[in-house]
């Protein structure tokens, strides 16, 4: 059996006291794979990435890393434990440059920053030309570099991405969606909320459908594609 | 859920070949020298382009082409260098946003602009122009607008109906996800019956199975008798709906077109939708060998 890396069971988490987003959800990632999360609005996925990282508490249910519990961690210790973590909005500090968005990626360990450097400048190239730049001059799909580049400076085993796609246009997206396979192929399990459920799907090994708080569907990507139930319901026709 | 069948688009909008800044044959926006710069960037700078009455437009183009700032500047969100632009033919340069939308071209946010501390019913409320409580004085006699405030709370559910919120009405707009925000953001927009209706990216942040309805709704709109501008990154969408498409790079406006032939342009390719725009990416990753039958596409 494959290594067991992320593992979720009946989870219930939400925000506001008795209104539970996440109801019993159930979700595991193993070593190594790309996972998709989609699902309707509302229907929990950020809320999930968020109780992984320990932004949201958990109510209920486990969850663990590498066998071990993780529920009420805080982020930074999460961080330290090989978890990285890219929002879908404000993922970058934009009055720092590129490069001191890298650095504040990886403060916990400072002597291995030359190193890190070196791997995310292999995988982002034209990072590496325009370090000196201040983020806040990029523009949105370059900014989703930059907050990939700097979750991936702590050297993490996994990947949580909130909608790297989100608001970049068609070739951005597709690049978005490029990387995201390269960083995953480089060794780093990733688990990926995305809207654009149909390119999701597409890369991952393995896809989630999540609905109003639990695991409605469960497949390898391309099951996922393929299944009329899902395509209805969540992927919508129109792409097809 | 809709069945997908492609909607009758207009057709001969325009006068002569379609080109950047090229005449309509009905424009209800019309757009001479705008532009506008930041510091020493240049972020619209359009020499002419005339939107056509009673049709779908789509504006598309790269991250940063100004197209959200395009539109901050013909809502009067933000304040233009230089130019001119007339909403059938009623000058709306200088004039500030909330007039802009009394007049009748109202926009959506690429971010949503809900008030969150307001419930969804409140927040369309507020949408509804000329009411007679925004009066200090009728504010005061109940009377004098409870019946406009009945008929107006009517139109709302009835909105809300359509948009399928009519669940949430007494819910915190907080409270909704991303995706219902963008849906009472649209739902408002209309409770002022707009002739013009700006859209940022309705579908970002959309599921697409939710995104059928709402194109439906924007479909809907053009039924009765509005004009739609929208700014989309879902090409399907702007594909399946947009009578005319505007691209926008660097600030000006670089083609202009239906949308079939809009896209098949060189140019077009290269900067916006990117090579891999019909493949499926499991290929172009190498992830899988052989596209399933009906699978992918």
């Amino acid at each position: 059996m494959s290594e067991r890396v992320v593992e979720v069971k009946d989870l219930v988490a939400g925000y506001l006291p008795g209104v539970n987003i996440l109801n019993g959800t159930n979700f595991h990632a193993d070593k190594g794979e790309l996972i998709g999360i989609i699902g309707p609005n509302g229907a929990g996925k950020s809320t999930l990435l968020k109780a992984i990282f320990g932004l949201v508490k958990v109510r209920e249910g486990s969850i663990t890393l590498n066998g071990e519990s993780i529920v009420g961690l805080k982020p930074n210790a999460l961080v330290s434990k090989g978890v990285g973590f890219i929002p879908q909005t404000n993922n970058v500090f934009p009055s720092l440059t590129i490069e001191e968005n890298l650095q504040m990626g990886i403060f916990q360990q400072p002597e291995n920053y030359k190193e890190r450097l070196d791997f995310v400048v292999s995988i982002f190239e034209e990072l590496g030309k325009r370090l000196k730049q201040r983020a806040g001059s990029l523009s949105g799909g370059e900014r989703q570099m930059v907050a990939m580049s700097r979750a991936l400076m702590m050297d993490p085993t996994v990947l949580l991405l909130d909608e790297p796609s989100a608001g970049l246009s068609p070739v951005r997206q597709d690049e978005a969606f490029l990387r995201v396979s390269d960083i995953n192929k480089a060794g780093v399990t990733c688990i990926m909320v995305e809207q654009n459920a149909r390119r999701c799907l597409q890369i991952a090994d393995r896809g989630y459908v999540l609905d109003q708080g639990k695991d409605a569907v469960v497949g390898t990507g391309r099951e996922l594609l393929n299944d009329p139930q899902v395509v209805g319901l969540y992927l919508g026709t129109l792409g097809s | 859920m809709s069945d997908n069948k492609t909607p009758q688009k207009s057709t001969g909008l325009h006068i002569g070949t379609p080109a950047p800044g090229c005449k309509k044959k009905d424009p209800i926006l019309v757009a001479d020298n705008i532009k506008k710069s930041f510091g020493g960037l240049t972020a619209v700078d359009v020499a002419h382009l005339e939107i056509p009455k009673n049709a779908i437009t789509a504006l598309i183009g790269p991250n940063g082409a100004g197209k959200t700032t395009l539109f901050n500047l013909l809502t009067g969100f933000d304040t233009a260098d230089t130019g001119e632009w007339h909403l059938m033919g009623n000058s709306l340069a200088g004039v500030p946003s909330f007039k802009v939308a009394k007049m009748g071209q109202v926009r959506t946010f690429q971010l949503t602009k809900a008030l969150g501390l307001l419930t969804v019913m409140d927040n369309m409320k507020l949408g509804a122009k000329d009411q007679g409580g925004e009066s200090i004085f009728k504010a005061l006699l109940p009377g004098t607008w409870r019946k406009q405030d009945n008929e107006i709370g009517e139109k709302a559910m009835e909105l809300l109906k359509r948009f399928k919120l009519d669940a949430k009405k007494d819910d915190f707009a907080a409270s909704l996800s991303g995706g219902q925000r963008k849906l009472l953001e649209m739902a408002r927009a209309l409770m002022t019956d707009p002739t013009l209706v700006m859209l940022d990216e309705p579908m970002a942040g959309v599921n697409p199975a939710l995104t059928q309805s709402l194109l439906d709704h924007v479909l809907d709109l053009k039924q009765q008798g509005m004009t739609v501008l929208f700014v989309e990154h879902d090409m399907h969408m702007v594909r399946h709906i947009a009578d005319w498409v505007v691209v926008m790079a660097e600030g000006q406006v670089v083609a202009e077109g239906p949308a079939d032939t809009v896209m098949k342009e060189q140019a077009v390719i290269d900067a916006y939708l990117g090579a891999h725009q019909d493949t499926d990416l499991g290929v172009v990753t190498g992830r899988i060998d052989i596209i399933d039958e009906g699978g992918a596409k």
